[in-house]
């Protein structure tokens, strides 16, 4: 009897609609988050992951509704995130039906807002979500070698991404989704030394993010002590299924749903 | 149609909660009212956060006297998550300790093994005639996401202890109550609103069993 690692799929969201290419077969609209989130809770997805990339445009009404209308027909937890900047939008976004939020760039500015977050609403909602990267040549150093960045992986902080993942855990934050900058996009693998490195510091859930290309990528980031395997366009595109990767981790002796 | 209300204090998602009583054929009214409370088929207490923040809710809007009055006529009360942690004698979070319900023997702690919060699917084992987990297979799986639970149900002199009562275990590095089913007071520590088919099928057990 143990608790079983997560397969979580990822969408991009903007405007209310899927957008970074979605390809599936037998779907009437491929860019209807409602209906994508259904086929992946067929698939057997553990959970879901929205990534609100409207958060530039401040439309943010129509991604409530997203969030509502998802929560409404599917069953499984819920996690929403881009673009959180106060707990007022931690609280509309969980009022909308979001069973996590995850935050990343205003609590980079502003770690206070994990705190408050989590003191508001409780750990087991308030995710931290990291984009990090290994520090360039030339780039400040951090004790660990790897650093938070912004904008997309485009910019480096200077700040030791294990360091931030243990006092965002001190902070009072209920997970920590890493997201390797290097890796994300390569299809080559997780990022496993990051994966490591940032599990060694903290005892909160760690879902590992960015380079998932082949089934066999996922056992490894498992071993290297992530709890839960994210991943985008390996699914959206029918490379693979969710089903078809629970397979090939339970073939490496990993518990799977 | 089975009428439920899902007790508003100020705590959970009662949203998830009631849509998934809705899929599963409960007509559901989200209120604070002690009256459609009391009256109900069934009556839902869902909870998240903290074990003191929820009980001092649940105190501020009556919602303790619904549940003595309910369960003084034996009409069922299920409790969620932190819904069912305060159905307990007492809870102790960071040291600090906050009383419950104390419709139950025993004490809400901290679980001991990493990582915490517990979160994700697991399994339980329960007992072959349990109400909420019938037809279920053991490896069915529950989401949960919590880093408090109670780990013993102490004997209480005279009562006979748990005799009557139906203990589910789950396991995360050490073995929890996963859910408890004593006559019309049901609890679950997991989400079954948020647990899938699996959750469903147990929802329209308890909604059978009204």
């Amino acid at each position: 009897m143990a608790v079983a690692v997560r397969v979580i799929p990822c969408l991009d969201v903007d405007e209310g609609r899927v957008v970074k290419g979605v390809n599936f077969t037998g779907l009437v609209d491929a860019g209807d988050p409602v209906e994508l989130a259904r086929t992946y809770d067929r698939e057997g997805a553990d959970e879901l992951t929205f990534l609100d990339v409207t958060a530039s445009s401040g439309d943010r009404e129509t991604t409530y509704d997203v969030v509502s209308g998802t929560a409404d027909q599917v069953f499984i937890p819920l996690t929403v995130g881009g673009g959180v900047r106060t707990p007022d939008d931690v609280d509309r976004l969980l009022r909308a039906g979001a069973d996590k939020v995850s935050l990343n760039t205003a609590a980079i500015a502003r770690p206070e807002l994990l705190e408050t977050a989590s003191r508001r609403f409780g750990a087991q909602c308030v995710v931290l979500s990291v984009d990090a990267r290994r520090v360039p040549e030339g780039g400040e150093p951090t004790a660990s070698g790897f650093e938070v960045t912004t904008h997309g992986g485009t910019r480096g902080t200077g700040i030791c991404a294990v360091e931030w993942a243990e006092r965002a855990e001190r902070l009072g934050v209920g997970e920590i989704l890493l997201n390797s900058m290097d890796a994300d996009g390569t299809k080559e693998g997780f990022d496993l030394e990051m994966i490591r490195a940032v599990r060694a510091a903290v005892g909160v859930p760690l879902i590992a993010s960015g380079g998932a290309g082949d089934k066999r990528d996922f056992a490894p980031a498992v071993h290297a002590g992530a709890d839960a395997v994210l991943a985008a366009s390996v699914f959206h595109f029918g490379q693979l299924t969710i089903a078809e990767v629970k397979e090939a981790m339970r073939a490496e002796g990993i518990t799977v749903r | 149609m089975t009428r439920v209300v899902v007790l508003d204090y100020g705590s959970g998602n009662l949203r998830s909660a009631e849509r998934a009583l809705e899929r599963a054929g409960a007509e559901v009214e989200v209120t604070a009212d002690h009256r459609r409370a009391v009256e109900a088929d069934g009556l839902v207490v869902p909870g998240v956060g903290a074990f003191s923040a929820c009980m001092r809710g649940l105190l501020d809007a009556g919602g303790d006297r619904v549940i003595d009055r309910r369960l003084s006529d034996d009409r069922p009360v299920l409790g969620i998550c932190v819904g069912m942690q305060i159905l307990f004698e007492r809870g102790v979070e960071h040291g600090v300790e906050a009383e419950g319900v104390g419709r139950w023997p025993g004490t809400v702690e901290r679980l001991r093994s990493e990582p915490l919060p517990h979160m994700g699917w697991n399994t339980v084992s329960a007992p072959a005639d349990s109400v909420l987990f019938a037809g279920l297979d053991p490896e069915t799986r529950f989401y949960f996401v919590h880093s408090f639970a109670a780990r013993e149900w102490p004997a209480v002199p005279g009562d006979g202890g748990a005799g009557k009562t139906r203990l589910i275990r789950s396991e995360h590095g050490e073995s929890f109550l996963a859910a408890v089913e004593d006559g019309s007071l049901m609890a679950t520590q997991f989400h079954p609103e948020k647990s899938g088919e699996a959750g469903s099928r147990l929802l329209r057990n308890w909604l059978d069993s009204l």
